[in-house]
């Protein structure tokens, strides 16, 4: 018999390393690496673009260092942090008091960071001859009240809405702050992704929409920012790092890392490094607000 | 060696390969089952809290502060909805297609689009799902002058385009299949062409025609990313095309990663998830019920 390993032993085996490597991998629990080195952030897409920018940056700082960030939405993040499956968790909005509980009852220890501050844009068609909107006219066009631009006292034009799903920090927050914890409206669109929604405000003439500062400037001319009012007598605001950081804005949000505490030391030093001069310098790039 | 030694080797050979395949089998059947027990565990949860008629309202609002709705019926709607549209797209079309390519085409025109059509049907519903919202979302606002395009429309058009290859691809296979002794007594008998095809073949043909719009439909039913992108996902008790609607398939995906395990959300995401499972099973059902009737072998 000749010796020569037949060609699919070699495919096998291959293909068997490749599995191992692979299972081994995925079935890591994150937060109980032996590696310390490397951790895992997930959650908000609204910071998706900023936590990513300080990880690079931090990684290029400190080659070592392996941090890997995924989106999904804050309440993504959150269950995550919970359930044990990633170290540090991005929110847009406050972990509930529910959910702090659910977490102590699995053993999970949580520190709360604020990062950075983020001012919710309303967004419109440029085409949109409206000039401001208060903040109760926005409860109204979000629960439905309002259908048309006409109920504004503008050209006849129908109010395409336009929301997040519900698993963004950011579709929570607009919720409880401009909505007062009513519902949206049942015509609203729930779309899967900021960048989507980005895409039809400037495609419809009658939509309106929230996405944060960052994809606001980002965008350009393809979108128009609504100044907003806090009530009728208040002066019309738009977003910007000033007015966020001054509370002059009233659609703002501090945006979070919620720290798992058995996370390894990197997670803390890395928090660390996005609340030093230089990370916050890389937030205000990013098109964020500097918390300090 | 003696060839008695070589004869039990043999047999032991045989033994194994015998066992190895048994249990493969039994393998996949056991997955099955055991999804199949895992949905329906899960999706107690919700029964047995709320019990099942809050899952007949017509209000889909889980995450509700004032009131939570866990009312399925627009998602069914949105989802029979945007399915039936789609098949509208695809069914016809797919079987003109195959038509085409099985009795019509040049040989050479066929060796060009058989493979090009399977190669669509490899198309990562994601991209399909960026096509849709960068092109069939305005050109179905445009068409029908609509305030947004994102609706129960443009999900079909997607879907469509999503199940045509399949359609076309096994179709054209059983097409290509009926005995050639059928074609030639119809055209003996002085029938033409088109006649032929259409009075011969494609009755011929139905039972694997009918696969394939089974197969079709249940990548309708069961698709999800390239929904989510473009319906709109209002969930909105309708029937109307130009509406947005929320399919099934896409709630489950956009809601169960944020969802605390256990919890009443939680369940009734999988109470959905066993309603898809209902469908999709009825769906293979009445193909089989098809196949029989028209003596096909599957």
């Amino acid at each position: 018999m000749k010796k020569l390993t037949p060609w699919w032993k070699s495919a096998a085996a291959c293909l068997f390393a490749a599995a191992a490597i692979l299972t081994a991998s995925c079935s890591r629990p994150a937060s109980q690496s032996g590696d310390s080195m490397s951790v895992m952030i997930k959650g908000s897409d609204t910071m998706v673009h900023l936590v990513n920018a300080w990880a690079e940056a931090y990684m290029t700082a400190h080659p070592e260092a392996s941090i890997s960030v995924t989106g999904g939405g804050s309440g993504t993040g959150i269950a995550a942090l919970i359930n044990g499956t990633t170290d540090i968790c991005m929110a847009s909005r406050d972990m509930k008091t529910e959910e702090f509980d659910l977490a102590a009852k699995q053993g999970v220890e949580v520190i709360e960071h604020s990062v950075a501050l983020d001012g919710l844009a309303m967004v419109v068609n440029p085409a949109n001859p409206v000039e401001n909107v208060t903040l109760e006219q926005l409860g109204s066009i979000f629960t439905g009240e309002y259908t048309d631009w006409q109920d504004l006292g503008l050209p006849a034009e129908k109010i395409v809405l336009l929301s997040r799903e519900s698993s963004s920090g950011t579709f929570v927050f607009f919720r409880e702050h401009v909505l007062h914890d009513k519902d949206y409206s049942n015509d609203a669109l729930f779309l899967p992704a900021t960048s989507t929604i980005v895409q039809q405000v400037a495609e419809d003439k009658g939509a309106i929409g929230y996405v944060g500062l960052g994809y606001a400037e980002s965008a350009g001319d393809k979108l128009k920012v609504v100044p907003v009012k806090k009530d009728a007598d208040s002066p019309a605001m738009l977003p910007n790092s000033e007015t966020v950081k001054s509370g002059e804005y009233s659609i703002a949000r501090p945006l979070h890392l919620y720290v798992q505490k058995s996370a390894p030391a990197l997670a803390e030093e890395f928090v660390a490094y996005c609340l030093s001069p230089e990370g916050q310098a890389i937030a205000t790039e990013a098109g964020y607000v500097r918390v300090d | 060696m003696s060839i008695e030694s070589v004869g039990i080797r043999r047999r032991y050979v045989d033994r194994f390969m015998r066992w190895t395949f048994t249990a493969m089998a039994s393998v996949t059947i056991l997955i099955v089952l055991a999804i199949f027990l895992f949905l329906f565990k899960e999706s107690l949860i919700f029964l047995r809290e709320e019990g099942i008629m809050p899952l007949l309202s017509t209000r889909w609002s889980p995450t509700s502060v004032q009131e939570p709705g866990f009312g399925v019926l627009p998602l069914v709607t949105g989802s029979i909805l945007v399915t039936l549209l789609a098949g509208v797209v695809a069914v016809p079309l797919g079987i003109a297609g195959a038509v085409y390519i099985a009795e019509v085409a040049r040989p050479l025109e066929r060796e060009i689009l058989k493979p090009f059509i399977e190669l669509l049907a490899g198309i990562p519903s994601v991209v399909l799902g960026f096509f849709g919202l960068v092109v069939v979302v305005p050109a179905v606002k445009a068409a029908f002058g609509l305030s947004s395009g994102m609706n129960a429309l443009s999900g079909a058009a997607v879907l469509g385009l999503m199940a045509i290859p399949t359609i076309i691809s096994v179709s054209e296979d059983a097409l290509r299949a009926v005995p050639a002794s059928y074609r030639n007594a119809s055209l003996a008998l002085g029938a033409s062409h088109q006649q032929t095809v259409w009075r011969v073949l494609v009755p011929a043909a139905i039972p694997g025609i009918t696969a394939a719009v089974m197969l079709g439909f249940g990548r309708i039913v069961g698709e999800t990313m390239a929904v989510m992108m473009v319906t709109g996902n209002a969930a909105k008790m309708t029937f109307v095309p130009t509406d947005s609607v929320r399919t099934m398939t896409a709630t489950i995906a956009a809601e169960m990663g944020e969802v605390a395990q256990g919890s009443v959300h939680y369940s009734a995401l999988f109470c959905v998830g066993v309603l898809l499972f209902f469908a999709t099973f009825l769906l293979n059902l009445l193909a089989l019920n098809v196949f029989k009737r028209y003596g096909g072998r599957a």
